[in-house]
C-alpha cells in the first residue's frame, strides 16, 4: 500500500502553508505511525500522512454525507410554505436551515483532506458522487415530514453516533456537532406523527400512509447486508466505520418497533416479531432491487433533486461573481490607500 | 369594547412580518450558495416570530378568542393588511436583497419608536425585534453593496431589482389612525429616516435612487395585488382541508 | 467545469465571557466582512457564542507533521517544569 505524503494547498483546519512535496512518498516509519495511530484509538489529523486509499475513501464518504444532507433539504422543503401551523412552520424552517448547516460542517471537513468544495458540489451536479437515496423519494403528504423525522433520522441518527468516535478527527468533530444539533430533529417528527395518529380519522390515516411508505426506504438506507457490503471490512480496519450494516439495521428496528406501538401506528412488515432466542426483532425481506434502481437514478425524484440544487446554483452564480469582484475591488482600494 | 384601529395596526405589523417569512421560506435551498441558505433561514426565522407574537397580540385585542393559527390560517386575503411590498413574488436574489433593504429598514425604524409606545406590549415585541432588524438590515446592505458595486451585470441587474420595488416603498408610510397618534409609532413620520439610510446604501452601492412614480396603495385595507390570494391559497390549503384540526 | 469558489475562513467562537476563542470550522465567504456574518449565522445560530473571529485559511502559519519531533519531543523530558517533579515534606500547605 502506498502512503501518500500530502502536503497541497491549504484546506479546511488544515493550517500551513504551500509547500510542494518533497518526494510523494511518506518514508516507512510513517506507515507504523499510522497504524499505532489506529491501534492507540488516537484521532488521524489532517496533516498527518495517512494511507492514500483512506484519504479517498474518507472523502467520498464526507462528501456523499454532505451531498445528503443538502438534497435532504428539499423532501422537506417542500412543506416550509404549507406547513399547518405556524409553530410547525418555524421548527421545519429551523430543521431545513440545520441540513444546510450540517451539509456546511461536512464539506468544510472533507476540504481538510485536499479537496476543493467547489469540486465537491460539481461531482454532484455531475452525478459522479451520490447523496442518500432516501431523499430521491418524495413528500406527498404533511406526515411525510413527520415519517421523514422519526424513520429517516432515526436512521441516520443510529448510522452517526458511532461516527463521531471515527478515525478522522475532523470528520469526527463534525459529526459530534451535527448529533447534538440533531436531537431535536427525530423528536418534532415523532410529535408530528403522535398528534396526527391521536388525531381526526383522516390525520391517522395520512400518519399510517406516511409510514408505510418510509418504513422500508429507512431501512435500506443502511446499506447492503453485510455478506454483500464489500468496502465495510476495510472501512472497519480504518476505524471509519464502528458497526456493520446489518447490525445498525437491526439496532434501527430494535429502537423503532416500540415506538410505532407508542404512537398507535403499524409497521408495513407481517414478518416483523420479537425473537426470544436472538434477544431481538426479526424483520421480513428487503427488496434491495429496488434500492439499487434509486441509486442507478430511476427513483421516484431523481431528476427533480439535481434539477432544483443545479439550477439554484446556476441561478446564484452572478451573485457569486458579484461578490468575487467586489471583493477584488476592495482589496486593490485598500491596498492604493496604504 | 375592542380597539379596531389598534387591532388593524398590530394585524398590519403582524402581517407584514408573516407575508415576508412566507417569501423569505422559499429561498431555504434555493440561495446563491449554501452559507446564504443559513442566512436566509435566520432572517425568515426572525420574521416569523415577530409575526406570531404580534398575531397572538392581536388574537387578545381582537377578544374572540383567536389564536395566531386562526388569524394566518383562516383570514381571507380582503382581510390581510401587509403592504404590498412584501407579498409580490421574490425569486431574484436581486429583488430579495432589494425588498429587504427598504423593508428591513423600514422595520427597524418602526420598531425603534414603537419600542417607546405606552401600549407596554407592542414595546415589548418592538424592542426585541429592534435588535433582529438591525441585523437584517446589515445583511440587506451587505448584499446591495456587493451586487451593485460588484461585475456591470449585476450593477445592471441591482438596479433594475430597485427599481421594480420603488413604486410600493410609498405605501410603507401610510398615514396612522388618527386615534393612535399617541399610542404608537406613526409611519408617516418615517419617511425622511428611512429614505435617508438607503440613499445612503444606494450611493455606496453605486445605484440610483430610482425616479419611479409610486404603486397605488391599500393593502393596509386589505386590497393587494393578486400574488397574495395565491400566496395564501398555498400558506392555507392544509390547515384549511381539516377544519378544527390540531398540528 | 470547476468554478471558482470563494475562500475559505477558519471560524473561532468565544463561548462565553472568561474563555478563548476556540476553532468551531470554516465556511467560505468572498471577502472578511461576509465571513463574520457567516459565521454568526452557521456557528452561533443556538448561542454559542459572544464574540467570532474569523481568518483566511491561508493566512495561518501551521507546524507540520514532518516537524512534529523537533518541535514538540524536547519539551516532554522537562519534567521539573512541572509541580508534581517536586517533593513537598507532609504537612506543608500553600504550596
Amino acid at each position: 500500500m502506498s502512503y501518500h505524503w500530502y502536503r497541497g494547498h491549504v484546506y479546511g483546519n488544515d493550517f500551513g502553508t504551500d509547500a510542494p512535496a518533497q518526494d510523494g512518498q511518506a518514508p516507512a516509519h510513517d506507515e507504523q505511525a499510522f497504524a499505532a495511530l489506529l491501534a492507540d484509538e488516537d484521532r488521524i489529523e489532517p496533516r498527518d500522512d495517512m494511507p492514500e486509499a483512506y484519504r479517498k475513501s474518507l472523502i467520498r464518504q464526507i462528501a456523499q454525507h454532505a451531498h445528503s444532507e443538502i438534497i435532504g433539504m428539499q423532501p422537506e422543503g417542500n412543506w416550509i410554505s404549507r406547513a399547518p401551523s405556524l409553530r410547525r412552520k418555524a421548527i421545519l424552517m429551523a430543521k431545513v436551515q440545520d441540513e444546510a448547516g450540517h451539509g456546511l460542517y461536512l464539506y468544510a471537513a472533507a476540504e481538510t483532506l485536499g479537496v476543493d468544495r467547489a469540486d465537491l458540489v460539481d461531482q454532484l451536479h455531475s452525478g459522479r458522487q451520490k447523496y442518500s437515496s432516501i431523499f430521491n423519494y418524495p413528500t406527498l403528504t404533511w406526515a411525510d415530514v413527520g415519517a421523514i423525522g422519526w424513520l429517516v433520522d432515526g436512521a441516520a441518527i443510529t448510522n452517526q453516533v458511532p461516527l463521531c468516535r471515527c478515525s478522522y478527527g475532523p470528520y469526527a468533530r463534525a459529526m459530534v456537532r451535527v448529533c447534538k444539533e440533531e436531537s431535536f430533529h427525530q423528536r418534532q417528527g415523532f410529535e408530528i406523527l403522535h398528534t396526527l395518529s391521536h388525531g381526526t380519522t383522516g390525520q391517522k390515516a395520512m400518519a399510517q400512509d406516511a409510514v408505510n411508505r418510509y418504513w422500508w426506504p429507512s431501512l435500506m438506507m443502511f446499506g447492503p447486508p453485510d455478506d454483500d457490503s464489500p468496502n465495510s471490512a476495510r472501512s472497519m480496519a480504518w476505524g471509519i466505520k464502528r458497526f456493520s450494516n446489518d447490525e445498525l439495521r437491526q439496532r434501527f428496528v430494535d429502537m423503532t418497533v416500540p415506538q410505532s406501538e407508542a404512537l398507535g401506528l403499524t409497521l408495513p412488515d407481517p414478518d416483523l416479531r420479537w425473537n426470544d432466542e436472538r434477544g431481538h426483532y426479526d424483520y421480513g425481506d428487503i427488496d434491495f432491487t429496488e434500492l439499487f434502481e434509486v441509486i442507478k437514478g430511476n427513483g421516484p425524484c431523481n431528476a427533480e433533486r439535481m434539477a432544483h440544487k443545479r439550477g439554484a446554483h446556476e441561478a446564484g452564480a452572478w451573485v457569486r461573481e458579484a461578490a468575487d469582484a467586489y471583493a477584488d475591488k476592495h482589496a486593490r482600494r485598500t491596498e492604493g490607500a496604504a | 369594547m375592542t380597539d379596531r384601529p389598534l387591532l388593524d395596526y398590530t394585524l398590519g405589523l403582524a402581517d407584514d412580518a408573516l407575508v415576508s417569512a412566507q417569501r423569505m421560506g422559499w429561498w431555504i435551498s434555493r440561495a446563491p450558495e449554501l452559507e446564504e441558505d443559513v442566512a436566509l433561514a435566520n432572517i425568515g426565522l426572525d420574521q416569523l416570530g415577530q409575526a406570531r407574537t404580534l398575531l397572538t397580540y392581536a388574537g387578545e385585542l381582537e377578544q374572540e378568542g383567536r389564536t395566531e393559527d386562526d388569524l394566518a390560517y383562516l383570514r381571507d386575503d380582503r382581510e390581510f393588511r401587509n403592504v404590498k411590498l412584501v407579498e409580490r413574488p421574490m425569486t431574484d436574489f436581486g429583488v430579495a436583497m432589494a425588498r429587504l433593504l427598504l423593508f428591513s429598514t423600514y422595520q427597524l425604524h418602526l420598531y425603534r419608536a414603537l419600542s417607546a409606545s405606552s401600549d407596554a406590549t407592542l414595546s415589548g415585541i418592538a424592542a426585541k425585534a429592534v435588535k433582529e432588524v438591525t441585523y437584517h438590515v446589515d445583511h440587506a446592505t451587505h448584499w446591495v453593496l456587493r451586487l451593485g458595486d460588484g461585475t456591470a451585470g449585476s450593477h445592471a441587474r441591482m438596479q433594475v431589482a430597485l427599481d421594480a420595488e420603488w413604486p410600493y416603498v410609498d405605501e410603507l408610510f401610510t398615514p396612522l389612525d388618527p386615534t393612535l397618534t399617541r399610542l404608537v409609532a406613526d409611519p408617516s413620520a418615517l419617511r425622511d429616516p428611512v429614505l435617508t439610510d438607503v440613499r445612503r446604501v444606494v450611493a455606496e452601492a453605486t445605484l440610483a435612487m430610482p425616479e419611479v412614480a409610486p404603486a397605488l396603495g391599500g393593502g393596509r385595507q386589505g386590497l393587494h395585488t393578486e400574488h397574495l390570494g395565491h400566496l395564501l391559497a398555498e400558506m392555507q390549503h392544509l390547515h384549511r382541508s381539516h377544519p378544527g384540526a390540531t398540528w | 467545469m470547476s468554478t471558482r469558489d470563494w475562500p475559505l475562513w477558519e471560524v473561532f467562537v468565544r463561548a462565553r465571557r472568561g474563555l478563548s476563542h476556540v476553532h468551531a470550522g470554516s465556511l467560505h465567504a468572498p471577502d472578511a466582512e461576509m465571513a463574520l456574518r457567516n459565521a454568526r449565522d452557521l456557528y452561533t445560530r443556538r448561542g454559542e457564542g459572544v464574540s467570532l473571529w474569523v481568518v483566511k485559511a491561508s493566512d495561518i502559519e501551521a507546524s507540520t507533521p514532518d516537524e512534529r519531533d523537533p518541535f514538540f519531543d524536547p519539551a516532554a523530558d522537562k519534567i521539573y517544569r512541572h509541580p508534581t517533579f517536586y517533593d513537598v515534606p507532609e504537612g506543608v500547605e500553600h504550596l
